[in-house]
């Protein structure tokens, strides 16, 4: 359905934002906060971040000051929609006993009605890397389910590259191809956005708001614009064979170097948009009456994720950055059908010492490659 | 939005059932099984389920009981940590979290034909127990049944009276090794691969189910594989972390396997490649 | 009719397939024992002068200890080889093998075999070769148990 191209100025787009708002829609979109870009809720266009920019690098992000009006002027920040799709915490369900009764009463799943504003390429494949973990086995998860579907998503295709992005090596951007039910291109700074259809509510939508065909230069520019994105990837990664590459070098001397560097303080996998482990917490009151179950995030990189009766099975650094990497871009295929890693690189920026995962593969690769010539 | 939305069961997995406890009976110095009411219950010997004291929190544990008798649910706890122990602590009348059962158990009917090895060391004998009653309640079925049990001492023994009256049957070979005894033990001294290699048994055809420690299992695996077992018929019942038993919070992950989901009970040749290295 | 000893040795799982000079050699140095349930094949501290190839019953290999009296830490069986310390100086026996029920064995003369080895090293070689895989077992057995696999460990 990319055939329709529409052009819509920013007075289109506040249309939009209003129109969802009056079907009902909770929006969400990208804002700043505590010197980042955050995902929380919007009112209007005047809640994006409008002119700002970020720099980004291993271990390192700024937001800049940028020369125009952009409204999506920047690439993804350290959260995700999965906070909102797949809460931090989340309680499951309490029961109460009742003399010798015991009740328990499922946490009722809150069928919240998103429409989440200026989702990137990456995060939609992310997204959908989810929807197989939650809701592609034999269970569904209801309150994911209820969370997500009906979800209304307005794409944004990423008019820069990030210092840590590479989505042109994961096949996952910077263009939204899928998961989205309308995908905007600005490509006139915060007064003109080229929009294309991917769902029959997103066609809806359109339809209900002032806009205008676009021109034959109108769709080049758009092109030329995910074009130079593309070409100025921040990092790149060999994806093609790096499943096996990862999986025959499970004893590679490299997991001790980044060992070395590892704090093990789970930033990455907070950040990460795939990442789905939690775990779960029960607390009762002191009387023993009623008692609850919640669950939480949990990282691969704690020492009691592993725990069996008598000890942790990771108990080094090095086992646990070893699980993290090799799951996400190695048995993430065997569990999923697909790579756990889109090429956000937020894994990369948020790590208070820099690990760059794309870096420790090309390691694994070339000592590979100098064995092989030897 | 897609069909990704009506393809699974909608009922929540992770609300637990409330069961009573009606039956409580300490087996072992600190193993405990409790028999179960929460209605008809079916379940496949090697199967688990995630029992809640409540309050305390949930652990997984395998079913011990008969897979024929789906009225009398049983399982067997040793107290371990926080939960398993408040679990073993729950009295007669009490109510327990019930969620199952989950996973994929023993492999009964691949074992139809052949010569089955059963090896069991300590508390595995309670996952292989629900097998074992399916075996001799269809004994005709199967080739040589053999029973392997090691034990850390006689006092460690699990179910040693069932031990002892299988052990008079004449269609089963039964043997138990404890790793060390006092003089007035009379049995096998040593570890369990020692019964292995004085057991019979037709190795083209055989099937071996283990259940134990991983040491112990990698061991008898690989004297197994010398005897010449098949290493796909070689199965395996794995322990890891898990919290949610259906393969959503990838605490059990064994490299490319959640150990909830596609186990726990899998063949040699699917582990072998990643049980002998470290930290996996 | 009662069997030769050299027909004996031949027989045993441990003398499988041996080269019949060497079956010879061994059987000049070979007798058949019998204990009864209870007897003790031998005592921690004896000199080592026999080892003994079990062809009936179970041996059951005693550590005394003061408080918990004799602690079995294995248990030998019908094929099975007895004693290890007759190959090494200064000869003497570590640990107390005891009949568990009726035992019957081969004894075979430690200095004997020792004394045939020196003057024959392609029989010592074999012999080595022989009594490596029983040895290597009972290490890998130590271990287990030294690392109580089935203990509760937190």
């Amino acid at each position: 359905m990319t055939e329709v191209r529409s052009i819509v100025d920013a007075a289109g787009l506040e249309a939009l934002l209003e129109a969802l708002c009056a079907q009902g829609y909770q929006l969400i979109g990208p804002t700043v906060r505590d010197e980042a870009i955050v995902y929380d809720e919007i009112a209007t266009l005047d809640d994006l971040p409008r002119g700002v920019g970020d720099e980004q690098d291993g271990g390192h992000y700024r937001l800049t000051r940028r020369n125009d009006e952009a409204l999506f002027g920047y690439v993804v920040g350290p959260q995700s929609w999965k906070k909102l799709l797949h809460p931090p915490v989340l309680r499951l369900w309490r029961a109460r006993r009742e003399g010798d009764e015991l009740r328990v009463e499922a946490e009722p799943a809150r069928a919240e009605k998103f429409a989440f504003i200026g989702a990137r390429s990456c995060e939609l494949h992310a997204i959908a890397i989810q929807d197989r973990v939650f809701l592609g086995g034999s269970y569904a998860d209801p309150h994911y389910r209820a969370r997500r579907e009906d979800v209304f998503i307005v794409a944004v295709n990423c008019g820069v590259a990030g210092g840590a992005c590479f989505c042109v090596s994961m096949d996952t951007g910077p263009k939204a191809t899928m998961g989205f039910d309308i995908a905007l291109t600005e490509i006139v700074a915060g007064s003109s956005f080229l929009v294309e259809i991917g769902t029959e509510a997103g066609r809806a939508l359109l339809d209900s708001l002032p806009r205008r065909a676009a021109s034959a230069s109108e769709t080049e520019e758009a092109e030329a614009i995910l074009a130079h994105t593309a070409e100025n990837m921040g990092r790149s990664l060999e994806a093609g064979d790096v499943r096996d590459l990862l999986a025959r070098n499970l004893e590679h001397p490299r997991w001790d170097d980044v060992a070395a560097r590892c704090l093990a303080c789970t930033n990455c996998t907070m950040v990460c948009p795939t990442c789905f482990c939690t775990s779960v917490e029960d607390a009762s009151d002191l009387a023993g009456i009623e008692s609850e179950r919640s669950r939480r995030w949990d990282s691969c990189f704690t020492l009691d994720f592993s725990y069996i009766h008598g000890g942790s099975v990771r108990q080094s650094v090095k086992s646990r950055y070893r699980q993290w990497m090799t799951h996400k871009l190695s048995t993430w295929h065997d569990q999923f059908g697909s790579s756990g890693c889109v090429g956000c690189g937020r894994c990369i920026v948020w790590c208070p010492v820099g690990i760059d995962l794309t870096e420790e593969a090309r390691a694994i690769r070339e000592s590979e490659a100098q064995k092989g010539a030897t | 939005m897609t069909d990704a939305f009506s393809a699974a069961s909608v009922a929540d997995p992770m609300i637990p059932r409330v069961a009573r406890v009606v039956r409580r009976k300490r087996e072992i110095a600190d193993v405990v099984t409790l028999e179960i009411d929460g209605g008809a219950f079916d379940f496949a010997p090697g199967q688990f389920n995630m029992l809640t004291a409540f309050g305390v929190g949930e652990a997984a544990i395998s079913v011990s009981g008969d897979p024929d008798n789906s009225a009398r649910l049983v399982h067997t706890i040793r107290a371990v940590g926080a939960v398993s122990r408040a679990l073993t602590e729950l009295h007669v009348g009490e109510p327990i979290g019930l969620r199952g059962p989950f996973g994929r158990g023993w492999p009964m009917v691949e074992a139809e034909g052949r010569d089955v090895i059963v090896v069991a060391g300590g508390l595995g004998l309670a996952p292989l127990r629900p097998a074992l009653y399916r075996l001799f309640a269809e004994r005709e079925k199967y080739g040589r049944i053999l029973l392997l049990f090691g034990a850390r001492s006689p006092a460690d023994i699990l179910f040693r009276d069932e031990l002892e009256a299988w052990r008079g049957r004449l269609d089963i070979e039964v043997e138990a090794t404890v790793d060390h005894a006092r003089g007035d033990w009379r049995g096998n001294v040593g570890v369990v691969t020692t019964l292995l290699s004085r057991a019979q048994f037709s190795a083209a055809s055989a099937l071996a189910m283990l259940c134990g420690p991983e040491i112990m299992m990698r061991f008898v695996a690989n004297a197994l594989l010398e005897r010449g077992v098949a290493q796909e018929r070689v199965y395996l019942s794995m322990e890891r972390n898990m919290k949610c038993a259906i393969g959503w919070c990838g605490h059990c992950q064994f490299g490319p396997v959640f150990i909830c989901r596609d186990g726990p009970v899998f063949p040699y040749s699917q582990l072998r490649g990643l049980i002998a290295k470290k930290e996996i | 009719m009662i069997e030769s000893i050299e027909h004996i040795v031949k027989e045993h799982r441990f003398f499988a397939g041996m080269d019949e000079g060497f079956v010879a050699l061994v059987s000049g140095c070979a007798k058949n024992m019998r204990f009864d349930p209870g007897q003790y094949l031998f005592h921690e501290g004896d000199s080592a002068d026999w080892f003994f190839l079990l062809r009936n019953g179970s041996v059951a290999i005693e550590l005394r200890d003061p408080a918990r009296g004799a602690v079995t830490v294995q248990t030998l069986h019908e094929g099975d080889l007895c004693g290890l310390s007759w190959l090494v100086p200064p000869y003497r026996w570590t640990y107390d093998a005891r009949a568990i029920d009726l035992v019957r064995a081969i004894a075979v003369d430690a200095a004997c075999l020792r004394r045939k080895s020196e003057a024959d090293p392609r029989l010592g070689y074999d012999m080595m070769k022989r009594f490596m895989p029983p040895l290597v077992e009972r290490l890998q057995a130590a271990r287990m148990q030294m690392i109580d696999i089935y203990g509760a460990h937190d």
